[in-house]
């Protein structure tokens, strides 16, 4: 018999860490901080609404691109957030979360051998998709000296004449690091300079502190050469409902519909309807979510600052990423002896990118309840570790 | 006040109204405000009774107390010069009254009763309430399940269905 299966896809390797996963997914008892969505439930108005949408039989394909009047809300949330305006019908595509966006666009962009490069540590799927596009993913490992900022130097050493398209992952999953204007002027000077082109993941665009998200899509000459990813998983805490959007150039769009439409027909109907709601009158939930986030934040920045565990402040989406060098231990190593010894999951940094080595990723989407009781057994851990070395 | 000031009193108050037990030094920690300057806002709105009080929300269905509460509704005349103000003032100073509302719409005054038996709020509506002059009419509805008070769901939430690790 013939191998049943593609080698291009046996060849993308699996996270490197789903043992570990799947250990800690197992074991009872575990205080977790390793999830990667909101904890409060989906506000009620927009629940409510996906309900309703359901009373009133609204159970039918909608248009490939999504619902009009979603489209229409998104481009007017995106004018109002980060002040780029999108034409609802040519330039707005509503996806099957953010993750559908991230897939159709590299395989709209990349011709075979194009290169993609995917600043990590970040979020699992820009190389596999890269990869399934044929295009060739290129690594530009992060600094923590930068507080994992992507700067301009970074680029340099990775551009080639191939290069085509940047992944922009801010606010950063893991390292909920940020891009404000100021950092991100320089690289969309880069971008126009070598004729890239940007997809800007930023589906935890409504969660920054203390500045507000800026998008490399708003600054000057940008909004022809990006395509902005965004959704509601995060910041309206819809993970299930798996509804995100994109927007940029009609053309790309065009073609993102296109293979939408054969591969997916139209993002779940009851969930756009909801969605609606969430954009129109739903302001004030996401803002308290937010609070509460930056709360903890503070609460955890707080505790690893009294414990002496090194952590740059970062001011984006729900994660913290600690340092764990001086423990001279792999981050797995520590994560599998914390999840043992103390019961508490967190996500080695290594998930992210070998870069992530000598880092956690700590998510703060719990109750402050639960944070203080996983970071109580932390510290006893991290106190147990330098006892030992002493 | 300044306008810093008032924020602060304000994300100060929205905290402890849900989390009145928490010490100081945390609220400071969470708003990313000095332990002080928080001290310093809820003395000073102690003072100005702007927090009127520290309490503690209950379901006294769990315990073995009896207790009933009703939801009074009363038309009054109201009082040249003193408007309602006399008339609820008759009201309120009864322990046994929770709370007292000038409600708009189609009665005047909302009291809300507490007490052991049904019996003994129907004897407060008889004896005290309804007697007093200008009282016009009252209606009494007793309580049957709270399912949210305070802005607290009382009835049990499910565990949370998250998975523990995800990326």
């Amino acid at each position: 018999m013939r191998n049943l299966l593609s080698k291009k896809i046996i060849e993308i390797q699996p996270s490197g860490i789903r043992k570990f996963f799947d250990v800690a997914n197992e074991m009872e008892d575990v205080i977790s901080l390793g999830v990667g969505e909101p904890d409060f439930d989906t506000p009620w108005r927009i629940r409510e609404e996906g309900i309703f949408s359901l009373e009133r039989g609204k159970t039918f394909y909608t248009s490939n691109a999504g619902l009009k009047e979603l489209r229409q809300e998104i481009c007017k949330y995106l004018n109002r957030k980060i002040h780029v305006s999108y034409d609802p019908i040519k330039e707005t595509l509503i996806t099957v979360g953010g993750s559908e966006a991230i897939d159709v666009g590299l395989r709209c962009m990349l011709d075979p051998g194009d290169e993609v490069l995917i600043p990590q540590p970040s979020y699992v799927s820009y190389l596999p998709c890269t990869i399934m596009a044929d295009g060739v993913p290129v690594i530009v490992p992060l600094q923590y000296e930068n507080e994992f900022k992507l700067t301009v130097k970074d680029l340099e050493k990775y551009t080639t004449p191939r290069t085509k398209v940047l992944i922009m992952p801010f606010p950063n999953n893991p390292s909920g690091s940020i891009m404000t204007k100021e950092d991100l002027e320089p690289i969309a000077e880069f971008v126009k300079e070598h004729d890239l082109y940007v997809m800007s993941d930023e589906i935890y665009s409504e969660l920054t502190y203390k500045t507000e998200h800026v998008s490399i899509a708003s600054l000057p000459g940008m909004r022809e050469r990006t395509l902005v990813i965004n959704g509601f998983s995060k910041g309206f805490a819809m993970t299930g409902w798996r509804l995100g959007y994109c927007c940029g150039p009609a053309a790309l769009i065009e073609q993102m519909t296109k293979l939408h439409q054969f591969a997916i027909m139209c993002a779940p109907t009851n969930s756009q309807y909801a969605a609606i709601e969430g954009l129109r009158n739903c302001e004030d939930e996401v803002e308290e979510m937010r609070k509460s986030y930056n709360q903890r934040r503070r609460f955890l920045m707080h505790e690893f600052a009294r414990m002496g565990l090194e952590c740059f402040e970062p001011f984006g989406a729900f994660y913290v990423f600690p340092s764990i060098q001086e423990f001279h231990m792999s981050s797995e190593e520590f994560a599998t002896r914390l999840l043992e010894e103390e019961k508490v999951a967190v996500v080695p940094g290594t998930a992210f990118g070998e870069c992530g080595e000598g880092f956690l990723r700590i998510s703060y989407a719990y109750s402050l309840e639960d944070l203080k009781v996983a970071l109580e057994r932390l510290g006893r851990f991290i106190q147990k570790l330098r006892n030992e070395s002493v | 006040m300044s306008d810093k000031k008032q924020d602060l009193r304000i994300e100060i108050l929205k905290y402890i109204e849900k989390h009145s037990r928490v010490n100081l030094g945390e609220v400071a920690v969470l708003l990313g405000v000095e332990e002080v300057d928080v001290a310093n806002e809820i003395a000073d709105m102690e003072k100005e009774k702007v927090i009127c009080g520290y309490h503690t929300l209950i379901d006294w269905d769990k315990t073995g107390m009896e207790s009933v509460t009703a939801l009074i509704e009363v038309r009054v005349t109201p009082q040249r010069d003193r408007g309602f103000d006399r008339i609820a003032e008759r009201l309120y100073n009864y322990p046994e009254v929770y709370a007292v509302y000038l409600i708009s719409g189609s009665y005047d005054l909302l009291v809300t009763l507490q007490g052991k038996t049904i019996k003994e709020v129907s004897r407060f509506v008889s004896e005290k309430l309804s007697p007093i002059d200008g009282v016009l009419s009252t209606a009494t509805h007793f309580i049957l399940k709270k399912y949210k008070d305070h802005g607290t769901i009382m009835v049990p939430k499910k565990e949370s269905e998250r998975i523990p690790v995800t990326l």
